[in-house]
């Protein structure tokens, strides 16, 4: 973590702040609005002090109405603004579908080319703080289904200092997914961190024995699993995602076919997630090149309880990924 | 220890196929001997039940050591009644009524289920020739991975083949010289030539060809080797053994197939009943056979009984082969190149693509005049390709 000479510690949450300020610094027609962003600082209190800083036209409180500031988005982003929404969790943002689906992701396509969205939608995601089923699941893998638009998910400091801006550049709506645990995810981050490229998914922790295909919430986990085979003689090598929508298949097919084995571990459920996309694209472009069936590590097929103990069995643990990574190993793991 | 070509004084078995108990009939591969000329699968004549082994894998042994017995169906009634007698007797109790007559299934292996193996692992398998049927899988739910199939593959290399790839091919090579060495010694070869016109077979074999897909085509090989056997209905003493100063005609047709190896030296391994095969047959058996040859996989009847020799050097270049009889055969089709010549035909003067046929026979056999024939037979059959 001390590659760069000037580091300095600091938190997920900050690194998102700090993206949001260097955009609104940027570039005059970038504006913040969501379910209190302003006068309450964010319901994460990732927006805290923008009010301050950049003033109520900048930074806009909304009604509690997802489609319609979700659908001001929009018209913002076509009238010539680039504008950054944001939406309390995934599950509220269900509310705003119809706009995010029949309207961010296919005007440029309805009118011929005409109209593009450069539309960026930054959501929470994920389970861990009690929160219960309304406000915790990980359904981000249902916005990977969709083309037209672009699905991001942010697991480090650096991708979520870096991603807002390469987001906010594209021509055509992005979606951000911060997981809920992250925000107060501390470490070293570059004094010079800057933007990082969207479209890459990229190798956490090489290792030649099994792949760990993870991103989000779940990649701090995998790691720790990782490390806990490398102490039993198993090299684990460990992907971020990063990009769920396009998905990165060349980096995932290179990785399997080293390595020959693959878990992939989602906080997503398993039925027609985002894990069985991964898993049907291993199984298209590398069948030959696996030693053992490709294994899941994923979210109980409930809606996510509120006891804590309920809540940690129903979500990947660690001790759950290393299972899985040793029964596909066999007997060697 | 079956006679695997006439050059061939001793084997190595190298493995079973059977055990006793198992039923074999005739046709039945039983066990793979060592030769000069690498693996051979032995098949057997018999029907029966295997009795004994005589023979321990690895013994090296003359022609004709016998190396197991079998005894025939008639027999095997009695036997079988005091084996389902023993069970019986080991109770202890006398006056029990005799256990029902078990009836022994033949101990054929049954059909084991599909193993479960990761494709990376088949994919290794095939590459390494591993029988997968033998390894044990370490891999989830006992799956046979990788690892599995290369342990399996370093540990057969040793024990199954005791000769290295350079003392197979030294030892090829003097089995090469000891027959043709003998041959130019005893046989008293005549050599006859004919050019023949090949322009009606190929033109029918392009027009079939275009009919059939890719992986059905018909070489031309296939129709050489067609009319070569059809030809000795004409002249059968081409087809034969001599053996003890006398010719014994050959049971059947059976074309022996000169195929040249990758690592150098060749065999002349036999495609069965030649004269009664369709041109398709043939093709196919052929391309079975060349790789086997290859590979190493043919069987004892296929390089025991060839009963005439074709080859066929012309994808080398050559314009006319001057053959060297296989002994005991007695004779030995060459064929060259096809190379397109000026043909003079009923006054006027075309391009036609000829070959140079040729025939090497046993003067003790056969006379000129009769060789003639044969070339004059092939060289009819040819022209008319439609019905080979």
């Amino acid at each position: 973590m001390t590659a760069g000479p000037q580091t300095v510690r600091t938190t997920y949450r900050e690194a998102v702040r700090a993206a949001l300020r260097e955009a609104l610094q940027r570039d005059e027609r970038v504006f913040l609005m969501g379910e209190d962003v302003g006068r309450y600082g964010g319901c994460f209190a990732v927006s805290k002090g923008l009010l301050e800083e950049f003033g109520p036209e900048r930074i806009r409180d909304t009604p509690l109405s997802e489609s319609a500031f979700v659908g001001a988005g929009i018209g913002a982003a076509l009238g010539g603004a680039r504008p950054i929404v944001e939406i309390m969790t995934v599950n509220f943002s269900l509310l705003a579908l119809d706009q995010i689906v029949n309207n961010a992701a296919t005007i440029l396509h309805m009118s011929g080319g005409q109209f593009n969205i450069p539309l960026v939608i930054r959501m929470t995601t994920g389970a861990g703080r009690q929160l219960a089923a309304q406000h915790s699941h990980s359904l981000e893998g249902w916005y990977a289904h969709i083309p037209g638009i672009k699905v991001l998910a942010p697991a480090t400091l650096e991708d979520a200092r870096g991603m807002l801006w390469t987001a906010l550049e594209d021509p055509d709506p992005v979606l951000i997914f911060e997981h809920g645990s992250l925000y107060n995810m501390e470490g070293e981050l570059a004094e010079d961190a800057g933007l990082v490229e969207i479209d890459k998914a990229v190798v956490r922790r090489v290792g030649s024995d099994v792949s760990l295909i993870t991103y989000g919430g779940t990649l701090g986990k995998t790691l720790e699993a990782a490390e806990e085979l490398g102490r039993d003689g198993v090299s684990a090598e460990v992907i971020d995602l990063r990009t769920l929508r396009p998905l990165d298949t060349a980096m995932i097919v290179e990785s399997v076919s080293r390595t020959h084995r693959a878990v992939i571990i989602d906080e997503g459920w398993k039925s027609g997630s985002i894990s069985a996309e991964i898993m049907a694209r291993i199984m298209e472009n590398a069948f030959y090149e696996l030693d053992a069936p490709p294994a899941r590590v994923c979210s109980a097929e409930v809606p996510m309880p509120y006891p804590k103990h309920l809540e940690d069995a129903a979500v990947p643990q660690v001790a759950g990924i290393v299972a899985a990574a040793r029964k596909v190993m066999g007997r060697r793991g | 220890m079956p006679s695997l070509g006439a050059d061939m004084e001793a084997g190595t078995l190298v493995e079973w196929r059977v055990k006793p108990g198992d039923s074999v009939k005739r046709g039945d591969i039983v066990a793979l001997v060592e030769t000069e000329k690498g693996v051979i699968e032995v098949e057997i004549f018999e029907e029966g039940i295997v009795e004994t082994l005589l023979v321990k894998p690895g013994a090296k042994l003359p022609v004709g050591t016998p190396l197991a017995t079998i005894r025939d169906e008639a027999q095997i009634a009695q036997p079988a009644a005091v084996i389902a007698e023993k069970p019986a007797e080991a109770t202890g109790k006398a006056s029990a009524p005799p256990a029902p007559p078990v009836e022994r299934a033949p101990v054929s292996p049954a059909p084991s289920k599909r193993p479960h193996i990761s494709p990376l692992a088949r994919r290794r398998a095939e590459e390494l020739g591993v029988d997968i049927a033998a390894v044990e899988g370490t891999g989830g739910n006992g799956s046979i991975t990788i690892a599995d199939i290369d342990r399996a593959a370093s540990k057969a290399v040793q024990p199954k083949s005791p000769a290295t790839a350079a003392e197979r091919q030294a030892g090829l090579r003097k089995a090469i010289a000891a027959a043709m060495a003998r041959s130019k010694r005893e046989i008293p070869h005549y050599y006859l030539g004919a050019e023949i016109d090949l322009s009606r077979a190929l033109a029918w074999l392009a027009a079939e060809n275009l009919k059939r897909p890719v992986t059905n085509r018909l070489l031309y090989s296939a129709l050489l080797i067609r009319a070569v056997a059809l030809a000795i209905h004409d002249v059968p003493e081409m087809n034969g053994f001599w053996i003890d100063g006398a010719f014994k005609p050959g049971q059947g047709v059976h074309v022996g197939v000169a195929v040249s190896l990758r690592q150098g030296g060749l065999v002349a391994p036999a495609l069965h009943d030649a004269d009664k095969k369709s041109l398709d047959e043939l093709m196919r058996d052929m391309l079975d056979l060349v790789n086997r040859a290859r590979a190493g996989g043919l069987r004892s009847s296929e390089m025991s009984d060839p009963t005439i020799t074709v080859t066929n050097l012309g994808e080398q270049g050559v314009e006319t082969v001057f053959g060297v009889i296989y002994p005991p055969q007695v004779a030995l089709v060459g064929f060259g190149r096809i190379a397109e010549r000026p043909w003079a035909s009923q006054g006027t003067i075309s391009a036609r693509p000829v070959i140079s046929a040729s025939l090497a026979a046993d003067h003790r056999v056969s006379d000129g005049h009769r060789g003639g024939r044969f070339l004059a037979a092939i060289d009819r059959l040819l022209q008319e390709p439609e019905k080979l």
